[in-house]
């Protein structure tokens, strides 16, 4: 068991380990290695075959493939390494040390200055949302039918019932049909949609699939193989309401109902984490609150676009790059608190020293707003900033600039609220 | 012509099959469906009963007490998981320390050892997370086991002895013959000398294709949460509430996999189904003991069926010459069943089989397991063995070698949840989203199958429903 020790090790090389490596490269750090699990680099994006990728980063669009094939292409000469089909079983995070194994280098302990952990994330599956009925076939989530359909060139089912309204479930709805399958319908149990606005659009509107807000899958049916699910309207409580069942004669029933954070490592390692993000708990610069390990992208908090993982996944690695090199952020931090309308902020805490002109706060809301409004920051019972909003809904990830003389007035907290029809 | 053939691959069957093929006898093993222990014994609570339950001097009170004492011997020779990890009978109030004192009567008398009532304060010395209780009994001698995995390691066992098992091979009628028994199956007819019978909850059935009614089944089913290993140590033993008539009530219990399981209900139905109001019942009943565990961290439900029968105790005896019922295999059957073999093996020799011992039968069976081995092992396998590198299943680190002896074992997966049950790929939190399409792929070339025609479980239960429009020209 062989121990080089690098300088930033980065676990998961789809976008935001990519992201992470090139930019540690950039920033000085001389030795970076990438642990990947899969047989190739790119993570998800490989089988995110749709173009919508890249609109904010590179002011074109993509498909998941191209996105992910020009951070690959950029590795190139950068003397970046990359350990494929590779994967990381445990992480000291006082040492820096992972213990990985693959096939080709079997079981080995690697050391890094500083460790970056993008795992990304994993889909919620039946179990967690206990949809109740048999357990026959023909139940995917999202992802996993995407894999099948776009990667092993299968299809998985000819009468498609779509749970939940994540991105996945729209773009799977659209694949779907352009394959041959009937999508029946798309159904949420929130009253607004959990994915983007123009993947309802694209997605379902286009091809005339409808979308039930307010209602679930009460009952799944079927002897081996999905024969029927049945569909309830739910009331303010999420309850089922009895009355408004309608039958789906379908085999297949696709979740997309939330993603999760991947950190099992990191909660092995005993990095702190935040519950509501399910992602350790960051400072201004992504590192975690065990000092020289870093986290980044969908490992950290859900993002809806992955022009926003490349970004953070940036800072992340320019810090690790930092980090290896024996900077240290310094001073007091502010914690970040999410008041009214606010689900979670990344970062969690702030060191103002370590911010040269201000930070990103990126954050998502609770329900969707329409109106006048305004994201506030509130410190010792005072309105520090506003930012004007027309909308805000959950499925869309929000961010404010917080500027370095704003955080210097701050005390040792800030409160980040939705204000309607404020002033 | 056999000597024995045993209806039925659930755990009883399996049992009886290992018993009988450690003599020399010839035995046929005809299973329902594609897979061994496909019935109550992959949907149930994972239990090895102490043995205090019982009515002392009932043969359910005997195999209970011998079943445990055996399955600790098999589990270790055979290299299936088992923990002794105790159970507590908790009594929430001074009206149900009563029961706890029959139950330790009862224990005392069926000759379960170690048996003791415990106080509140030890109690909750040993079990923080309970709600608080007045007493419980300890039970030291009981144990958690993987419920399949002991049913596969037995009728495995049974097939390296020499026996057979023919899967997909419902029987569907009997005649008595002057030798013995013709037995129709949906893969042709088998003559046999002697019939077991441990169909489980279609033992019913199986009887009266060779006898008049003579009991009824009433089949009962119960549901289950199964928790993310994050719950897995909310308890650290099997926490029972005081039985009713119902059964042994709702348990709390850690799985030999580090996960939490909670359950079960019980209801009239023979369905595996899960419902709403079943599941909110477990719910509620499973916070009377352990009011703090978190239900948000379920990964899986299911739903049991337990061989209920109008009759108290398990049935055993010739339904006609040479045709043994092993039925009404309830709860505790998981525990019972190697005791219920021992016994099958004396009345089939009483009845007139002949079976003396083998000389040198097979009794034994080893499987790694990488992620339980130190790193000093993993890194010594994996140089040697390479495959032992690649993880397929993340959430249960799970390699590609031992899906590949999975799908090497001598009664060989034909499904996803075949390989599952024999590897333990895809039982963790994503169940099996990421490497199911990777398990298909190992699966169809170690096996030769059609990734089409490959099942997530028994027949029928079909995954993919054909090619994408170009994907068909990748694949043919």
């Amino acid at each position: 068991m062989s121990e080089k020790v690098y300088d930033v090790v980065v676990v998961g090389g789809g976008p935001a380990g990519l992201a992470a490596a090139l930019s540690a490269k950039e920033n000085g750090a001389e030795s970076v290695l990438i642990l990947e699990r899969d047989h190739e680099l790119g993570g998800i994006l490989n089988q995110c075959i749709h173009s919508g990728f890249g609109l904010q980063w590179f002011k074109e669009e993509l498909t998941g493939p191209e996105y992910a094939g020009r951070f690959i292409a950029q590795l190139e000469g950068t003397g970046i390494e990359t350990a494929l089909d590779t994967m990381v079983l445990s992480l000291d995070a006082q040492t820096h040390t992972v213990h990985a194994v693959s096939r080709t280098e079997g079981f080995r302990s690697i050391r890094g200055r500083a460790i970056v952990l993008a795992m990304g994330c994993r889909e919620r599956t039946r179990g967690a949302i206990g949809t109740p009925g048999m357990r026959c076939s023909g139940v995917f989530t999202a992802g996993t039918a995407q894999r099948y359909v776009n990667m092993e060139g299968y299809m998985v089912g000819r009468r498609v019932l779509i749970l939940g309204s994540g991105d996945i479930g729209l773009i799977m709805a659209r694949r779907m049909t352009l394959e041959g399958a009937k999508v029946l319908a798309c159904v949420e149990v929130m009253p607004y949609s959990g994915g983007l606005a123009r993947n309802i659009a694209q997605c379902l509107d286009d091809f005339g699939i409808p979308l039930y807000l307010s209602h679930t899958i009460v009952d799944i049916q079927g002897d081996r193989r999905v024969e029927r699910a049945v569909v309830a309207q739910v009331d303010e409580h999420r309850r089922p309401i009895p009355g408004t069942e309608i039958t789906f004669d379908c085999d297949t029933i696709l979740l997309s109902v939330g993603l999760i954070p991947e950190n099992e490592l990191t909660r092995g390692a005993g990095v702190e984490i935040d519950a509501r993000t399910n992602g350790a708990v960051v400072r201004e610069n992504m590192e975690t609150e065990s000092e020289g390990v870093f986290a980044c992208g969908n490992v950290l908090h859900v993002h809806d676009l992955v022009d926003y993982v490349t970004a953070e996944s940036r800072r992340a690695g320019a810090a690790a790059a930092a980090y290896a090199r024996g900077e240290r952020a310094e001073g007091g931090e502010i914690t970040l608190k999410n008041g009214a309308g606010i689900g979670y902020t990344v970062p969690q805490r702030v060191r103002v020293q370590n911010c040269e002109k201000g930070v990103d706060v990126f954050f998502r809301v609770r329900a969707v707003y329409d109106g006048d409004l305004r994201i506030a920051a509130y410190s010792g019972g005072e309105r520090i900033a506003a930012f004007r909003r027309t909308h805000l809904a959950p499925g869309e990830m929000e961010r404010v600039t917080l500027p370095r003389a704003i955080l210097e007035k701050a005390g040792e907290e800030i409160t980040l609220c939705v204000e309607e029809g404020a002033t | 012509m056999f000597d024995v053939a045993v209806i039925g691959c659930g755990i009883t069957g399996a049992a009886v099959a290992c018993a009988l093929a450690r003599r020399e006898v010839s035995v046929v093993v005809l299973e329902a469906e594609n897979d061994v222990a496909m019935g109550t014994t992959k949907a149930n609570s994972a239990i090895l009963h102490a043995g205090y339950d019982p009515e002392p001097g009932t043969r359910m009170a005997k195999w209970n007490v011998r079943g445990a004492a055996l399955a600790k011997e098999l589990c270790e020779a055979l290299d299936v998981p088992r923990k002794q990890i105790g159970s507590l009978v908790l009594a929430f109030t001074d009206e149900e320390v009563p029961h706890l004192e029959k139950l330790l009567a009862n224990g005392i008398a069926n000759g379960v050892e170690g048996l003791r009532i415990l106080t509140a304060q030890e109690v909750a010395e040993m079990e923080p997370h309970l709600a608080p209780v007045k007493a419980a009994l300890y039970a030291p001698s009981a144990a958690i086991v993987n419920p399949w995995e002991y049913a596969i390691a037995l009728a495995e066992n049974a097939v390296e002895n020499g026996a057979q098992v023919r899967l997909s091979s419902a029987v569907t009628g009997a005649e008595r013959t002057e030798q013995g028994w013709l037995l129709h199956t949906k893969t042709g007819d088998v003559e046999a000398r002697f019939v077991v019978n441990a169909a489980g909850v279609r033992a019913g059935e199986v009887h009266e294709m060779a006898a008049p009614r003579s009991f009824e089944t009433h089949p009962c089913r119960g549901e289950y949460y199964l928790l993310d290993k994050c719950e897995g140590t909310r308890v650290s033993h099997v926490i029972f509430q005081c039985p009713n008539k119902l059964g042994k009530g709702v348990l709390v219990s850690p799985t030999v996999h580090g996960n939490l399981i909670v359950g079960p209900n019980a209801d009239d139905a023979n369905s595996v189904a899960n419902t709403a109001s079943g599941l909110a019942f477990v719910a509620e009943t499973a916070r009377k003991s352990v009011p703090d565990v978190d239900l948000r961290q379920n990964i899986r439900n299911f739903a049991g069926v337990r061989a209920n029968t109008d009759q108290s105790d398990f049935i055993f005896g010739f339904a006609a010459p040479g045709f043994l019922d092993l039925a009404g295999m309830k709860s505790p059957g998981l525990t019972a069943a190697p005791a219920a073999a021992e016994d099958a093996v004396r009345v089939l020799e009483e009845a007139g089989l002949d079976a003396p011992a083998k000389a040198d039968p097979v009794t034994t069976r080893r499987k790694i397991r990488f992620r339980e081995l130190s790193d000093e092992e993993r890194a010594k396998l994996t140089a040697e063995r390479p495959e032992y590198g690649r993880v397929i299943c993340r959430c249960e680190t799970i390699t590609e070698g031992e899906i590949i002896d999975a799908c090497r074992e001598v009664i060989p997966p034909c499904s996803i949840d075949g390989v599952k049950r024999r590897a333990g790929s895809g039982m963790g939190r994503c169940q099996g989203g990421f490497c199911g399409p990777r398990v298909m792929e190992i699966l169809s070339r170690e096996c030769g199958l059609d990734p089409l025609a490959i099942p997530q479980d028994g027949t029928g239960s079909y995954i993919l429903t054909g090619h994408t429009k170009e994907g068909g020209t990748r694949h043919e």
